[in-house]
């Protein structure tokens, strides 16, 4: 017995506007990723990419067609729906860091539990154990403005994986940060996919950091231009 | 998760303290002054009920017309010297019987003039009232029924003409009348109501209406009851003697009215009851000036931290705990300004209170009520505010810079 694709599109479109002026972000795209990949999306912007992220990510819902996560439908799910898929099966990383200014790092991670409504403890020790394996032990106290921008996205990571989720998205994570420090992201992102067992997904547009994907996908004009296999080996020294 | 909300309510509260300030300061301002205002009203009330005790229960005031607010008694025809008489002799457990005319003039000794209240009365007024005299003595038979000049002058009055120098023996003029001093009362102080009860001077009934009132009758007489004696009784034989007297057919109303201390007290009350509405709609008025500035500034909040609650709905918020934590946020907000203002109030009161030398006489009824009033202000001014925020589209609060 198979599982199902934890990820499957089914002809979803997304339109915005009405009439003449209707802009089809997505146009009847297939596609299905599996539990364990890493997939790269890239395209010019206006190409569908956002929209599709924003939808795998239950931030937003097609116009027509079926997103099926794990294979369950979500077109019935209302927004507490969305929520809870959120908040249980997803991890977001964000191109702008996204951390709640003026919060220590320990804080920010634990946030999502939060609102599980975890006890204090076990929800300090949680985010403790992610804040390590994302190599922040010992800034546990700092806030935002006190970590450079490539510790404020590990801290996000940390966020991001804090709940155990299924899928990581991740939306321009090093848009904001340099070559090196892109790097140290990109392994610890590669790490967590290999080791930890965790879907990627994440959009980029440059073409070194879509290179540490198995998987290729492009948009263009709403449209799924190409999907290929990388089997190229990124090599890196630490 | 409900401290986890508190937390983070403060959190935002503390980190523009000026500005929480000022949102609250209407709420702050309109709890202070119903606090304040309710506190005083007390005290007041209560010196007021202490004086009239103090006069004694036993004591019954007979008027014309109905007595109490929004009554006039002036169209009521008034009593004349048969009444008093048929009181003193038709109704028994009485100790004392004093019929009451008064007004104002000026009194004159040597040089020094003053303007004091004159009572035209009997000795029994002196003992209906405790009043004793400091010097002097009261009312010969041929004064206190003759009508024949004699005066007793109260303490403000004394000092006011004759300093330090002893007025027995010396005459006065009051108004035009020639009148020896023959007894200086003793200090009473001021009354429940503010006045100065030694600012007085006591001259037989008679001579009162011959030659300051003009007239034959009596506009309102003091009853004593004796030690024992149910006051309750006397009133109503008093009443059906005077019914009879001023023959009131049955099933009219009086045109006049016999009551005690405590009767007068409660009417009393009565004006307070008005006032005390009408305190209630000033403040209703500057608590929903306040759940404005409360609703203003929570709007403002929602719009600055616009990106703040993208991320919570984007990492699993419910719209439910969104919206609890801007009310909490503003349940707190307005909390903080009703506790201030129950201080304030209070401490205002305090100094009010000291200042016009009334007691001090909390209302825990009304604090509380001030705390919850301004807990559900929180309630339902964030209430729009915090829904605002829980419907937020996660995608464009996120991308709001």
């Amino acid at each position: 017995m198979t599982l199902p694709p934890i990820i499957t599109f089914r002809q979803v479109s997304k339109f915005y506007g009405h009439g003449e002026a209707t802009i089809r972000a997505l146009d009847r795209i297939d596609l299905s990723i599996t539990a364990g990949e890493f997939v790269s999306i890239m395209g010019p912007s206006g190409s569908g990419k956002s929209t599709a992220m924003n939808i795998i990510g239950g931030l937003d819902v097609p116009s027509s067609g079926e997103y099926l996560f794990q294979g369950i439908p979500t077109s019935g799910f209302d927004r507490a729906q969305l929520t809870l898929l959120r908040r249980h099966m997803l991890g977001f990383v964000f191109q702008g860091f996204n951390l709640l200014a003026r919060t220590s790092a320990v804080e920010n991670v634990e946030l999502p539990l939060v609102y599980r409504g975890m006890d204090h403890r076990e929800r300090r020790s949680r985010a403790m154990t992610a804040l390590e394996q994302v190599g922040l032990k010992g800034r546990e106290g700092h806030t935002s403005q006190e970590l450079s921008g490539g510790q404020q996205q590990r801290v996000a990571i940390a966020r991001a994986i804090v709940t155990d989720p299924a899928v990581l998205l991740a939306d321009e994570p090093t848009g904001n940060l340099d070559t090196r420090t892109s790097a140290e992201i990109m392994e610890l992102i590669t790490r967590l996919n290999r080791d930890n067992g965790i879907t990627v997904i994440m959009v980029t547009h440059e073409e070194d950091i879509a290179a540490y994907g198995k998987r290729l996908l492009r948009f263009v004009d709403g449209h799924l231009a190409s999907d290929q296999a990388q089997v190229k080996e990124h090599t890196h020294v630490l | 998760m409900f401290f986890e909300t508190a937390k983070l309510a403060w959190r935002a509260i503390s980190r523009n303290m000026l500005r929480s300030f000022l949102t609250v300061l209407g709420v702050v301002i309109g709890v202070a002054a119903v606090i304040a205002m309710v506190t005083v009203g007390n005290g007041t009330t209560a010196k007021v009920q202490a004086e009239l005790s103090r006069l004694g229960t036993n004591t019954l005031f007979v008027r014309p017309g109905q007595w109490g607010p929004g009554r006039a008694s002036s169209e009521a025809k008034r009593f004349n010297d048969k009444d008093v008489l048929a009181i003193q002799e038709q109704v028994t457990g009485l100790r004392a019987v004093a019929p009451l005319n008064r007004g104002t003039a000026t009194v004159i000794a040597g040089g020094a003039n003053h303007s004091s209240s004159v009572i035209g009365t009997t000795n029994d007024y002196l003992i209906a009232q405790d009043w004793d005299l400091s010097l002097g003595r009261s009312f010969l038979a041929n004064e206190d029924r003759g009508g024949q000049a004699a005066c007793m002058i109260g303490e403000t009055v004394r000092k006011e003409l004759f300093g330090a120098a002893n007025p027995v023996g010396q005459s006065i003029r009051v108004s035009n009348v020639a009148c020896p001093v023959v007894g200086v009362l003793a200090v009473k102080g001021q009354s429940g109501m503010g006045d100065d009860q030694d600012d007085t001077v006591i001259m037989p009934l008679k001579l009162h209406q011959r030659r300051i009132g003009g007239t034959t009758t009596i506009s309102s007489i003091i009853l004593s009851a004796q030690d024992g004696v149910a006051t309750t009784k006397v009133q109503s034989d008093v009443e059906s003697l005077l019914r009879e007297r001023r023959r009131i057919a049955i099933g009219r109303e009086d045109d006049f009215s016999v009551n005690d201390m405590s009767q007068i007290a409660a009417a009393m009350t009565g004006t307070t009851v008005l006032l005390t509405g009408l305190l209630g709609a000033v403040a209703a008025v500057s608590l929903l000036v306040g759940g404005i500035g409360i609703m203003n500034i929570m709007l403002v909040s929602v719009t600055e931290r616009t990106r703040e609650i993208g991320i919570r709905l984007a990492i699993g918020a419910l719209e439910r705990q969104v919206l609890t934590q801007f009310l909490v946020e503003a349940v707190m907000l307005s909390i903080f300004g009703g506790i201030s203002g129950i201080i304030a109030g209070l401490a205002l009161a305090y100094g009010v209170v000291s200042f016009l030398g009334v007691p001090f006489v909390a209302s825990p009824t009304i604090i509380l009520l001030a705390f919850a009033f301004s807990a559900m202000i929180g309630m339902v001014f964030g209430y729009f505010p915090a829904r605002r925020a829980a419907q937020l589209n996660p995608i464009e609060a996120l991308r709001h810079e």
